[in-house]
């Protein structure tokens, strides 16, 4: 697994984790300890996918900044089994 | 408002393209109780539902709901992808191919059409709620009938963690229809729709 799929895979992991807490908080709106997890998942969730965009290619429109060729139209289609 | 990344929920990296199995998997995409009819059930039902954290819930599952039916049209596409006219002939995948060739088209596993039908908007949310519950045990056993006709590791990985939230979103539903229930009159929960009934003393 080459850096590229190990930090993708990784994504897969954390924001699978804000995923599955988002869905708890919403029938447990004042469980603390599931709050502190939500804050800290989602923050590095933002993190990874900004960095994997900047190295690698946009994962989310919010990080698709181009120069030269538009990077949003050039990153490779999830369905073709990139994702390691 | 949505808003899309280029990755799937879980990852979907098949070798071996198998067309007799894509026919089956296919079900979960178009099918009766497939990820394209969970996710516009819930989305639709939004609406009706007045208490805003059941509203977000629905929006929440039925968000993922659309995550899914990328990584089933995912694994019956790469299921399909490069295969031969004898395979397609001798795989039973003709009668696909002839219509959509190697596209990825909504339908249940006989070959019915995707429809509207198969879910329904009460506008009541117990109604609602009870037949998301139902509607997430038809799906996770789907899924169990598949994994019974799957040896292929690459094609099990993905089809057990889809099972696996088939279940969470049981709970979850679960636990909604109870904070729906804690604000009705317990001595009779069907007495009022929430969404419908407006006068105060039904309440």
């Amino acid at each position: 697994m080459n850096n590229r799929e190990q930090l993708l895979k990784d994504i897969g992991i954390v924001d699978f984790t804000v995923v599955e807490l988002a869905l708890f908080l919403d029938t447990h709106s004042c469980d603390q300890s599931a709050m502190e997890y939500f804050n800290h998942y989602s923050r590095m969730n933002m993190q990874l996918k900004k960095e994997f965009s900047k190295t690698y290619y946009p994962l989310k429109l919010d990080f698709a900044e181009s120069e030269h060729k538009w990077r949003w139209g050039d990153a490779p289609l999830p369905w073709e089994g990139v994702c390691g | 408002m949505w808003s899309y990344e280029k990755r799937l929920q879980f990852p979907v990296n098949i070798k071996e393209p198998n067309a007799k199995l894509a026919q089956v998997i296919i079900s979960q995409f178009g099918g009766p109780d497939g990820e394209l009819a969970a996710s516009m059930r819930y989305l639709s039902q939004r609406y009706s539902v007045t208490d805003r954290r059941v509203a977000g819930l629905l929006t929440d599952i039925g968000t993922e709901e659309l995550a899914h039916l990328e990584m089933v049209g995912a694994i019956v596409h790469q299921l399909t992808r490069n295969l031969s006219m004898e395979e397609i002939e001798k795989s039973g995948f003709d009668k696909y191919y002839v219509d959509h060739t190697l596209g990825v088209w909504p339908q249940a596993a006989g070959g019915v059409p995707f429809n509207a039908c198969e879910f329904q908007v009460k506008g009541d949310v117990i109604t609602d709620l009870v037949e998301d519950m139902a509607a997430e045990q038809k799906a996770r056993s789907t899924y169990d009938n598949i994994l019974r006709l799957i040896k292929d590791p690459d094609v099990c990985e993905p089809i057990k963690f889809l099972r696996q939230r088939e279940i969470v979103h049981f709970q979850r539903f679960g636990e909604a229809l109870r904070m729906t229930q804690d604000g009705l009159n317990s001595k009779n929960f069907y007495a009022f729709n929430p969404g419908f009934d407006m006068c105060e003393s039904c309440k």
